[in-house]
């Protein structure tokens, strides 16, 4: 059964996934990604995913695919046909950094998904990167989280403007939907609702 | 005070409801230790080294009588009835059973309160000034804008998985009381020369490992704009503090890392996009907020009160307690009053039940029904008439409340250490309590006079040792517990972090050693001179020199005679 919840006109659902995710292949080196050393990358120009890596990336030729973010920056002409069918999506992942996806692909919304991929639950750079494709890059379609995506972040990553959550293999998404509702009438604004209590009520007592 | 409306109430609900299923799907193996981590932590529940530990919100430190009364009902029926008040001023309940935290929280929920966000990788709670609204060296509230920031905090989606914890004071004062340069981010409230309410703005303060004072990152802010300028540091911060090792994920690392120059730049670059958006405090909202934060309906009352008088002049007892426990307040016939909760000999902010019934009762009775908690881990009523501070003064003493030791040696600020927190180094506690016990003598502390004395576990600081003027900090050596001695550290305007006068000492060798850090200070004090003071003046090596002298006796006998 499928583990992908969507939303629909704030309605969630269960829906079938039809997007497969690129890899990339394993690295010699293990990856430096966490943040603060993403600073020093960008100081010293160091990149995280190696030339060798780009080109041995293997695409499927047919069907809708998300390609990982350095492949997609790295591909594009390759690419351009499909992207303009609407079978290519850019995943990333939390450590990376949106205007590089900005710079290369200038209408975010000529994408149908953008996904991230989440490695640790805990790690609460996903939603800024949600808010910041909302807000600040007017991403309109499909956002998409996936990799460690439980049902206690939900609710957070719904009002980061996330709409489609890929709920980890081993549990269940059916019971995951709840958490959607964990809260009826949050405090501040947010993505998924921009005005704050105080806006959308007459608090006054 | 604040009340809920039914927006409040029906967040805190959804909460015990919330926290109910994850307490279920945990206990039925659904949930792994490790998911189940985050969540319980931004409940406040910790798994301490005997028991769970949870702590309890106190929205900067402001507490009813009926809210008092409930606590102590809950430390009665779910813990061993008592409870201790932190240095973040919230209430920690030491022994309950993790099955029953989910009642605990429907109780709480009853009076308007909560656990949320009292832990974890999350904004805290909002702390401030214990005199806020009273002091008369005020120049703006800031208790409204610390409900409107903690209201905005409250699951705020974005900032839910921080690196680390991410904490907020705010100060309207002067003399800063709510130590503003210590915190993640310090907003200091004054009024600029349109007279208009604005903001300066601190970040990358902090205590543990590596203490650091906060930075001056905007001068002016007008007050609308809290939030969203909060949003954009935070989001900075969220983005690329570090994920990678506990002890450097706290913004002032980041801060550091960046300088305090490409860290602005960065934040005003975000702030120019969330400028002005929806969070943008109105105007309407603030009045709503401050209209439960008015002036209490005072008595007007002459500035002095004979019956007063009277008892200070004629009952020593009381003139001590009086010299020690009062603070000035705005209004003329009016004192805020501190009860302590550092007896000699016990554990340094522990309430019993029947304490925290006891100043409940005196909170109705006295002061409007309501009261504070002081980062200095002691109570307050805000609002005692000069006439009843007797009566106050009698009932608190046959509790054991009114030790006349504020702001004196024995008044310690002294984290919960290795008897209860499982990260400890060594234990605090027994520390505060042989200290207290080598300074038994009120003649004598009222002659030493103005002293700060501080104890962590640990390098998390949660004692705030740093900044005491006498630091003690729980080191572990070869598996043994051992304590680490700083001065010359200090909190209010002139903020500094105390300087390690050596190598460490044993438990049993920590009175004494106080003892002759006073000694110097008693020996080379001038007249006008507090013992930060002193340490100011002639730096560390005289108090060096004596307290690693060889031979030097324990001169407890000597002194206290
Ligand atoms: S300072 Fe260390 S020992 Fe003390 S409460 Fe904090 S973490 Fe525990």
């Amino acid at each position: 059964m499928s583990n992908l919840i969507k939303l629909n006109n704030n309605v969630a659902s269960i829906v079938d996934n039809e997007w497969a995710v690129v890899k990339l292949p394993a690295s010699q080196v293990e990856a430096r990604k966490q943040a603060g050393k993403v600073v020093l990358f960008k100081l010293t120009g160091e990149k995280t995913v190696s030339d060798e890596q780009l080109t041995n990336t293997v695409i499927p030729d047919t069907g809708k695919v998300l390609i990982p973010l350095s492949v997609f920056i790295a591909r594009k002409t390759e690419l351009q046909t499909r992207i303009n069918q609407g079978d290519i999506g850019v995943w990333l992942d939390t450590h990376e950094v949106l205007a590089e996806l900005v710079e290369h692909q200038a209408d975010l919304n000529q994408l149908p998904i953008i996904a991230v991929h989440v490695e640790r639950f805990a790690d609460g750079r996903i939603f800024s990167l949600g808010v910041l494709l909302r807000t600040r890059y007017g991403y309109k379609n499909e956002l998409r989280a996936f990799g460690d995506v439980l049902r206690d972040q939900l609710f957070f990553l719904k009002r980061s403007g996330f709409d489609s959550y890929l709920i980890r293999a081993d549990r269940n998404a059916e019971e995951a939907l709840l958490s959607l509702k964990d809260f009826s009438s949050p405090y501040q604004g947010a993505v998924d609702e921009a005005r704050p209590a105080f806006v959308r009520y007459n608090r006054v007592t | 005070m604040y009340k809920y409306d039914e927006i409040d109430q029906q967040i805190v609900n959804e909460r015990v409801t919330q926290y109910r299923d994850q307490t279920r799907r945990y206990l039925a193996g659904e949930l792994s230790e490790e998911e189940f981590r985050p969540l319980r932590l931004q409940n406040g529940l910790y798994i301490q080294r005997h028991a769970p530990m949870l702590r309890i919100a106190v929205p900067y430190g402001m507490l009813s009588s009926k809210q008092l009364h409930k606590l102590a009902d809950i430390a009665q029926r779910y813990d061993r009835s008592y409870g201790h008040f932190s240095t973040r001023q919230n209430m920690q309940l030491n022994w309950p059973k993790l099955e029953e935290v989910p009642d605990i929280l429907a109780e709480l929920a009853t009076v308007e309160m909560h656990a949320i966000q009292t832990s974890g990788n999350c904004i805290r709670n909002i702390t401030t000034d214990q005199f806020a609204g009273i002091a008369p060296d005020e120049v703006v509230d800031p208790r409204a804008m610390a409900e409107v920031i903690r209201q905005w905090s409250t699951f705020h989606p974005e900032f839910a998985l921080l690196p680390r914890k991410f904490k907020i004071a705010v100060s309207g004062t002067k003399d800063d009381r709510a130590v503003v340069q210590m915190h993640d981010v310090g907003m200091e409230f004054y009024l600029d020369s349109n007279q208009k309410v604005a903001i300066k703005v601190w970040v990358g303060g902090g205590l543990g490992r590596t203490p650091i004072l906060g930075t001056v990152i905007r001068e002016h802010l007008e007050w609308q704009h809290a939030l969203t300028y909060c949003e954009a540091i935070i989001r900075v911060y969220n983005l690329h503090g570090r994920r990678d090792n506990a002890y450097k994920a706290r913004i002032k690392i980041l801060v550091k890392a960046l300088g305090i120059d490409a860290f602005r730049s960065q934040v005003e670059a975000e702030w120019a996009h969330l400028k002005d958006a929806p969070n943008t405090i109105s105007q309407t909202e603030l009045a709503r907020v401050s209209k439960h934060f008015e002036a209490m309906p005072y008595a007007t009352l002459p500035a002095s009160d004979a019956s007063f008088d009277a008892a200070v002049a004629n009952n020593p007892a009381f003139a001590a307690w009086v010299k020690r426990s009062l603070h000035a307040h705005k209004t003329p016939g009016y004192r805020a009053v501190t009860l302590s909760l550092k007896p000699h000999g016990k554990a340094p902010g522990d309430a019993t039940s029947e304490q925290m019934h006891v100043v409940a009762d005196l909170a109705e009775q006295y002061s409007f029904g309501e009261l504070r908690v002081s980062h200095e881990q002691n109570l307050i009523l805000a609002d005692v008439k000069l006439s009843d501070l007797f009566a106050v003064w009698e009932k608190a003493r046959a509790h054991g409340l009114a030790t006349p030791n504020i702001g004196l040696l024995t008044d310690i600020i002294c984290c919960p250490g290795g008897d209860f927190c499982s990260l400890a180094n060594a234990k605090s506690i027994p520390i505060a309590e042989a200290i207290q016990m080598q300074f038994d003598n009120l003649d004598y502390l009222h002659d030493i006079g103005d002293i700060e004395l501080n104890i962590s576990g640990c390098m998390n600081a949660c004692g705030h040792h740093h900044i005491g003027h006498i630091g003690i900090l729980g080191v572990d050596k070869d598996g043994s517990e051992w304590y680490q001695v700083s001065i010359g550290g200090s909190q209010g305007n002139n903020s500094s972090i105390g300087n390690v006068i050596g190598p460490s000492f044993s438990a049993d060798e920590m009175p004494s050693v106080v003892q002759k850090l006073i000694d110097v200070y008693i020996k080379e004090r001038t007249p006008e001179e507090q013992f930060i003071d002193t340490v100011r003046r002639l730096g560390v090596a005289p108090f060096k020199a004596y307290v690693y002298a060889k031979n030097t006796q324990n001169t407890k006998d000597e002194v206290a005679a």
